[in-house]
């Protein structure tokens, strides 16, 4: 008896040994005291903490009456929100040097390749991953890249651990579609390589259509067909009726107003649910969004202003928001430098335009939370979720603020000042 | 006789332009009550400044400055008026300097290229900047000659290009070294060939120079006329300023160690691992010229591009402006490049500085601009509130005198918060961007 407790006891600290860059021991501890604490689930709490034991919140209150158990290890801050929630990006599957071996997020071989997974492309050591961490984002929904008509998926992952297994909140998150020039061949508008498809963008939605029809046969034979009749396993199809099935919604990258409308056409037909990446024109079409209570992943906002992106915003996020539309912001995909933007960053400049200090904080935390179905753990601080917490030493928007420490599941994961 | 007539022209259209100003300009305009930022001197916390013909006449608090009679008042209580900001690298202008031709073109001029009614520009005056140094890029040793440009309304580079006392356009040289300028043959393929091209063209330059000079006029004695050659004489002259990207600290020494030899005078730019070479850089008595982005990589010699590169500057002595490179970042946001360095150590005085007067100078405009000082431009900004501020807006720009950019104006709030309407489809100028891997 005696012997299988001491290897159990044996393995378990070997597990924890190697199974992440973290200081404080398995039963983490930890009590977090801010001024200021943003729990996103009412008003803000004045001089509140967090109790955090076993990698969730045990308790939320104001530090005069929420005592701190005996032990615990104590943070303090001027500001606490909960840790920050990157609605996409491409980080883990891109790579800071950008050259051929760490750009991972886009395969150029077949424009529709919704059997791509995330995990099996993702680097748990990415230093991009450590470096958004810094600023407090805990949580980052990423795979593969906009740029073809299905790229591949994306996945749920907490900015921390040893292995893409560790870190995984969400295996399968959306299926990531392009409805943008981006994924035509040959270039911008109505041009085409030769030979290459989809060179426009009536192709495009055929090619896309046609898709859904195929993986609509192929569910209805695997569900009728007899054992040895039925067709065999096809991932890419599997893929896509998971979609039909609206057990995965289908990101679809969109810009224009064209695009986006092309987007919800297809939706309709298929009766798939979708959630809108980009919408620079947006603004355009936010009663045809709301009819069809569609969320709206925003562009970054610093994104730059050309081509599908000239028509772009600001007060995007803002217009969205106030016309009722669930939105959040993301740090996007970017090709050269910087190699990723910062979704703090971003969502800073919507709270600058338009959306309130508590809107903008919502799209990088409860509200991004909600369009990826993961509220039930994170996006807030509230007994229950998720220990995950971002400290900062004033107003997280302000440019001079520094984040100070993050936390994930009450380890602290970062602790240099940004 | 034939040089005569081009100075004559030359002065006579500098003089049109500083004539339509003056006229633009004559009634004293007073701005009072407000936080005023001079970068020379400290913040007035009530303050007037005065401008008239395109000129400050005075700046100093309420009760120290005598409003001129017949001037207009203008109540700016509430408001931060600052020097207009001096961005001395940007690719604004639909430009194109040297082509694919060959690594080293300094008979280009960006002068030629600029389209001087490109919607940049109006968010170029919507960030608060009042002078840019517009460029060629970075894909080349050396891309072309620069030119320094006020952001005056106009139609044509000939309006908004700064002029020297001969009346010719002023401008700086572009060159570049590290991987952007690394490509397939006719280009160098190693940092070693790079600098040996870059020599052995100053080489050429030098002798050009000699012969010149020994010719005495003579003309059967005059080597026939080269425009590349005659703009690197300029350099060797240092009547002409080498911008000089370069990122990894061995091409930084490189970029020192041709100064040295050449005896040009070079502006760093960029400079993403200052940081590890500040000592060296201050010990040449050489500015920099920094950006500031997102994240580090998205390059190689990227990977260690730290915030906190003009905070260490600074402390080792070295002279720090910050740049956009718009497209690399977007003009209207350039006051975040200010608060970025100030997070990461930078003093707040330095840094404003560094958005203005240092990159002045940079541009040998020091005496013209980049303070709010008597007998400089006119060139300034009203903002809503501290610089450094996320939530401050740019209310107005103004340039010699004339109001540039109004916020309150729906024409110029489109350009500076974007919308339907504000862009163009024109793909802009970054230097080994791949419109293929679009970030759409």
């Amino acid at each position: 008896m005696n012997k299988v407790n001491t290897s159990r006891a044996f393995a378990a600290a070997v597990a924890l040994i190697v199974s992440g860059p973290w200081l404080a021991g398995a039963e983490a501890q930890l009590a977090v005291r801010g001024r200021t604490v943003l729990t996103m689930s009412g008003p803000p709490l004045e001089n509140g903490v967090i109790i955090i034991n076993g990698g969730k919140i045990t308790a939320v209150g104001p530090a005069a009456t929420t005592p701190i158990p005996d032990g615990y290890r104590v943070l303090d801050a001027a500001v606490i929100t909960p840790g920050l929630i990157d609605a996409h990006s491409v980080v883990g599957l891109t790579g800071i040097y950008n050259q051929k071996h760490d750009q991972d997020q886009l395969e150029r071989s077949s424009p529709i390749q919704p059997e791509l997974r995330a995990i099996d492309a993702y680097n748990a050591h990415e230093e991009l991953v450590a470096w958004v961490r810094s600023f407090g984002v805990t949580t980052l929904h990423t795979g593969h890249a906009p740029g073809e008509l299905i790229s591949g998926q994306t996945f749920i992952v907490k900015t921390t651990g040893n292995t893409v297994g560790a870190a995984v909140v969400k295996e399968t998150a959306t299926v990531a579609a392009t409805l943008s020039g981006a994924a035509l061949k040959g270039g911008r508008r109505g041009s085409s390589a030769k030979g290459k498809s989809p060179g426009t963008r009536g192709k495009l939605v055929a090619m896309l259509r046609a898709e859904f029809i195929k993986a609509q046969e192929y569910r209805t034979k695997r569900e009728n067909a007899e054992e040895d009749k039925k067709p065999a396993r096809d991932l890419k199809l599997e893929a896509l009726v998971r979609v039909l099935d609206k057990e995965l919604p289908l990101m679809v990258t969109a810009q224009l107003a064209q695009d986006i409308a092309n987007a919800l056409r297809v939706a309709r037909e298929f009766d798939i649910r979708i959630i809108l990446d980009g919408g620079a024109e947006a603004y355009l079409l936010m009663d045809e969004l709301t009819a069809a209570n569609v969320p709206v992943i925003v562009h970054p906002a610093m994104t730059r202003a050309f081509g599908e992106m000239k028509n772009m915003s600001f007060e995007t996020a803002a217009r969205l928001r106030h016309a009722g539309i669930l939105i959040a912001s993301q740090s996007g995909y970017e090709s050269y430098v910087p190699k990723t933007r910062v979704v703090l960053f971003e969502a800073a400049i919507a709270a600058a335009n338009g959306l309130s200090f508590k809107e903008a904080l919502a799209t990088i935390t409860i509200d991004a939370a909600r369009i990826l179905g993961i509220d039930q753990r994170v996006g807030s601080l509230e007994v229950g979720k998720d220990g995950d917490v971002a400290l900062f030493d004033g107003d997280p928007f302000e440019y001079t603020t520094h984040c100070i420490g993050t936390i994930i599941e009450g380890q602290v994961v970062s602790d240099t000042p940004r | 006789m034939r040089s005569f007539t081009v100075t004559v022209l030359s002065a006579a259209l500098g003089a049109m332009g500083m004539a339509s100003i003056a006229n633009a300009q004559e009634t004293p305009l007073a701005f009072t009550g407000a936080t005023i930022i001079p970068i020379v001197g400290e913040t007035i916390e009530r303050g007037t400044l005065v401008v008239q013909g395109g000129k400050i006449i005075a700046v100093g608090a309420d009760d120290a400055v005598t409003i001129p009679p017949g001037a207009e008042a203008i109540n700016a209580a509430d408001k931060v008026i600052m020097p207009g900001l001096i961005c001395t690298h940007s690719h604004v202008g639909g430009i194109g300097g040297a082509d694919s031709s060959g690594p080293i073109q300094p008979d280009v001029r960006i002068y030629d290229s600029i389209n001087v009614l490109d919607p940049g520009f109006r968010r170029v005056v919507a960030g608060g900047l009042t002078t840019v140094n517009t460029m060629p890029g970075s894909g080349h040793l050396l891309s072309g000659q620069t030119v320094y440009m006020k952001m005056r309304r106009g139609k044509t580079i000939e309006e908004l290009a700064y002029r020297d006392d001969d009346g010719k356009p002023m401008g700086g040289i572009k060159m570049a070294n590290g991987t952007n300028s690394i490509r397939d043959k006719p280009f160098p393929g190693t940092r070693g060939k790079s600098a040996a091209l870059v020599r052995a063209k100053y080489i050429k330059a030098q002798e050009y120079r000699d012969k010149i000079r020994r010719a005495e006029g003579d003309p059967e004695k005059m080597p026939p006329r080269d425009i590349g050659l005659e703009a690197l004489v300029e350099v060797l002259e240092g009547k002409r300023i080498v911008h000089h990207h370069t990122h990894r600290h061995d091409d930084i020494m490189t970029v020192l160690r041709l100064a040295e030899e050449f005896k040009f005078r070079v502006v760093l730019h960029h400079v993403s691992e200052g940081w590890k070479v500040a000592e060296e850089i201050a010990e040449a008595g050489v500015p920099c010229s920094i950006i500031l982005v997102d994240s580090p990589g998205g390059k190689l010699e990227a990977v260690n591009l730290l915030y906190k590169t003009g905070s260490i500057l600074e402390k080792a002595g070295v002279k720090v402006a910050f740049h956009t490179d718009d497209w690399i970042t977007d003009s209207r946001l350039f006051f975040r490049m200010a608060a970025l360095g100030v997070r990461a150590g930078m003093s707040r005085e330095g840094a404003l500085a560094a958005l203005t007067l240092n990159g002045a100078e940079m541009l040998d405009l020091g005496d013209r601009i980049g303070s709010l000082e008597v007998g400089k431009d006119a060139d300034f900004i009203l903002l809503s509130g501290d610089p450094l501020s996320v939530y401050t807006k740019v209310l107005e720009t103004w340039v010699e005198g004339v109001k540039v950019f109004d916020r309150s104006d729906p024409k110029d709030l489109l350009h500076a918060v974007g919308g339907y309407g504000a862009g163009s489809d024109q793909i802009p100028y970054m230097c080994c961007y791949d419109h293929g891997e679009a970030s759409q």
